[in-house]
């Protein structure tokens, strides 16, 4: 969801940050504690905690990251926290139950999954309204925009589909069915292939984006570990198309594939219900949530081994990093 | 009351094809039968069953359905009739039939079921079972156009069963009421503690007809004393006397069953995997709580959905062979893919174990394996089971 615009908003802010004294701190959002846990990234230690809205799942940083969009699930709003100041400054007209979000390449318009609604809304973040609202299937749950900004996309889970948004009319013009529950999309770096976990179906498509069809379906399998526990969620992609990192929930492993071959490499243990993952400014680090552990672990990207798991709140869902 | 159902059908069939025509899709029509119980009175009568329990569930799915087949030019009809009187669904299946209806979900007791199964065994129709618990229909009578979305007792004691060996609660005292269902339940139960190695200390048949309400805290603690139990194991299904049990036993023991901890297909305290959605989902269209004969019934709906969005170019007539394919996979809220058991064309899924504020655990077991999946060590398995549903089906197609 967030790699889209993230890989953008890394690219510029390398520059931004060169020569800042401020080291790079990841942000997680934790579902049943109500707060967010700051990580140093640097020392890998909780530096703060912050108090936000109700159940904060997805969250997001603008493209100069001065400020922090969150999903607060229960309290039906998105709300938009002043980084510097770690205050929540304003709220989102967001739609009932936001639980994922992207943010499009023009660093304005935000594409938000209404859960309980069957619907996609996209807000204008700078007149803080409305713009459009996209029916789509039963429980929205990924989103992604593709790194050109032309098309948003959308996951539902009961309806077992992806929809493919045209970004400039917000209409619906293609629906690519995938295996049970898909979860999560995420965009390569060019905007050429799609990547969907499927939770239930246990597997992630990859699709080609100009014919919208689907060029192959990883499956997983890990030793003592039952199929049906093998349940991806999170997908993220490193810059240079080497890796796809498959986070796989309950099974309580990350995947590591080939991103050519689709060849999967590695399975690497962490901790429990691992659920979203984020990589750091370099791609040198990868963090996952770990929902059941209520922990956050560090994979090493290079030599493919877990380093570090570090306590964070309950259940943490989402994380991102400011450089 | 069975005058005003027949209306309500009229009503929903006019609406359906008006929406129908509107939208030009491709129409896949699903009916909904459900024979009205009278039920007998209980001591325990605090909290009333809905009447629409069941049929929401249904509509549910319908509306699942309906916003996946948007997207696939499919459209799904739902046709509804209630009656106490199984000659006039008959009837009202026979015109359905005539329409072209070759789907049911069922809400019915398995006599009933079995009826309306031999009234279609020489014409084309999928039952789907959302309303009968009994072990009897997956194990030995085989009903040829059935498949079960509904857990069968045997299923539910396993669950129960399973969660009481794994905390080392093996020495049982059972207590019995007095109705088929009470004595079908306990002997779930009796298999479930032969199968997994619990036992059953002793066994109490309820028959005291006091109201309970008065005096359980003097009949009970006396009615429950017996050699030393781990557990107290209470089979009363419609909940006579259960309720009074909890608090009132002569050891302090736990009470499971039928109450106390109890194994049920869904429940409002279900809300891992998503199902919070599924929840108020529910909530928002029915203004109530789902319970196990609304998911049941969801499932059923949900699954012809499926079945139907599987295919390239959709039909009703491949819906029966879908479901009992390996290809089959629905998802249930319940953290693992759903499939039908090619014996018995039962619905294999996971099963909560609850008290009415809170999920405590959800079998199978950790632990309980199964060559094929764990799934498969609740309820009848296909060594015990004469029943060869998807080999008819395959044979039919």
């Amino acid at each position: 969801m967030k790699k889209s615009v993230q890989a953008i908003a890394l690219s510029s802010s390398l520059l931004l940050t060169a020569g800042m004294a401020q080291g790079a701190t990841a942000y997680v959002s934790n579902e049943k504690d109500n707060t967010l846990s700051l990580i140093d990234l640097e020392s890998l230690e909780v530096v703060d905690t912050i108090e936000v809205g109700q159940r904060p799942r997805g969250i997001i940083f603008n493209k100069d990251y001065s400020l922090l969009y969150i999903c607060a699930s229960d309290d039906d709003t998105v709300q938009i926290m002043d980084v510097a100041t770690h205050t929540i400054i304003d709220e989102l007209p967001s739609g009932e139950d936001p639980e994922q979000f992207s943010l499009h390449p023009d660093d304005r318009k935000l594409y938000i999954s209404n859960e309980d609604d069957a619907l996609v809304t996209v807000v204008d973040t700078q007149t803080k309204t409305v713009i459009a609202q996209i029916d789509v299937g039963v429980e929205p749950e990924g989103m992604a925009v593709s790194p050109d900004g032309s098309l948003a996309i959308n996951t539902s889970e009961t309806t077992s589909m992806l929809h493919w948004i045209d970004t400039s009319s917000h209409e619906l013009i293609h629906n690519t069915r995938v295996d049970q529950r898909p979860r999560h999309v995420e965009f390569n770096k060019d905007g050429s292939t799609l990547w969907a976990s499927s939770e239930i179906g246990g597997t992630v498509a990859v699709i080609d984006v100009a014919s919208k069809e689907i060029l192959k379906k990883l499956s997983f399998k890990i030793r003592g570990i039952h199929p049906d526990k093998i349940q991806p969620v999170g997908v993220k992609l490193t810059d240079d198309d080497k890796y796809a990192f498959v986070a796989l929930g309950p099974a309580n492993h990350v995947a590591v594939v080939d991103a050519s071959t689709y060849e999967v490499l590695d399975y690497l243990l962490v901790g429990r219900r691992v659920w979203h993952m984020t990589f750091n400014a370099d791609q040198s680090i990868l963090l996952t949530t770990n929902g059941m552990s209520s922990d956050v672990s560090v994979i090493d990207v290079d030599d493919l081994k877990v380093t570090k798991s570090i306590k964070v709140g309950r259940y943490p869902w989402g994380v991102v990093v400011k450089p | 009351m069975a005058a005003i159902c027949r209306i309500f059908v009229c009503l929903a069939l006019g609406l359906l094809s008006v929406t129908a025509q509107v939208q030009a899709k491709e129409t896949f029509s699903v009916g909904y039968l459900e024979l009205i119980q009278e039920r007998p009175p209980l001591l325990s009568n605090v909290l009333p069953i809905p009447e629409d329990d069941g049929l929401q569930g249904a509509r549910l799915g319908l509306a699942d359905n309906n916003s996946a087949g948007r997207f696939l030019g499919q459209h799904f009809e739902l046709l509804e009739a209630k009656d106490s009187d199984l000659n006039a669904l008959l009837k009202q299946a026979d015109n359905w039939y005539q329409q072209g209806v070759r789907t049911l979900v069922t809400k019915m007791p398995a006599s009933a079921l079995t009826t309306l199964s031999n009234h279609f065994s020489e014409r084309s129709m999928l039952l789907l079972n959302a309303g009968s618990t009994e072990d009897s229909l997956r194990q030995s009578s085989c009903l040829n156009n059935v498949l079960h979305t509904i857990p069968s007792r045997a299923m539910l004691a396993d669950a129960l069963t399973q969660w009481l060996m794994a905390k080392r609660l093996k020495h049982w005292l059972l207590i019995e009421g007095q109705k088929a269902g009470d004595k079908a339940f306990a002997d779930a139960l009796r298999r479930g503690a032969k199968r997994f190695g619990a036992k059953i200390i002793a066994t109490k048949q309820w028959t005291f007809d006091t109201d309970l309400r008065r005096t359980a805290q003097k009949e009970l603690p006396l009615f429950t004393q017996t050699d030393e139990y781990d557990v107290v194991v209470v089979a009363d299904e419609l909940g006579d006397f259960g309720e009074y049990v909890l608090y009132n036993t002569w050891y302090p023991r736990p009470v499971v069953g039928t109450q106390g901890l109890r194994p049920t297909a869904w429940h409002r305290v279900v809300e891992q995997w998503g199902a919070a959605q599924l929840q108020s989902r529910f909530e928002k269209q029915a203004e109530r709580w789902m319970t196990d004969n609304d998911y049941a019934a969801w499932l059923a709906v949900r699954s012809v959905g499926e079945a139907i969005a599987m295919q390239t170019k959709a039909s009703m007539d491949a819906v029966p062979g879908l479901l009992t394919s390996d290809e089959f996979q629905l998802a249930g809220f319940k953290g693992r893919k759903l499939s039908y058991r090619p014996w018995s064309g039962q619905l294999r899924q996971p099963i909560p174990l609850i008290h009415p504020r809170a999920l405590i655990s959800q079998a199978p077991q950790e632990g309980f394996l199964h060559p094929r999946t764990d799934l498969d060590t609740l309820g009848y398995d296909k060594p015990e089971s004469q029943c060869q549903i998807a080999k008819q089906f395959a044979a039919t197609k």
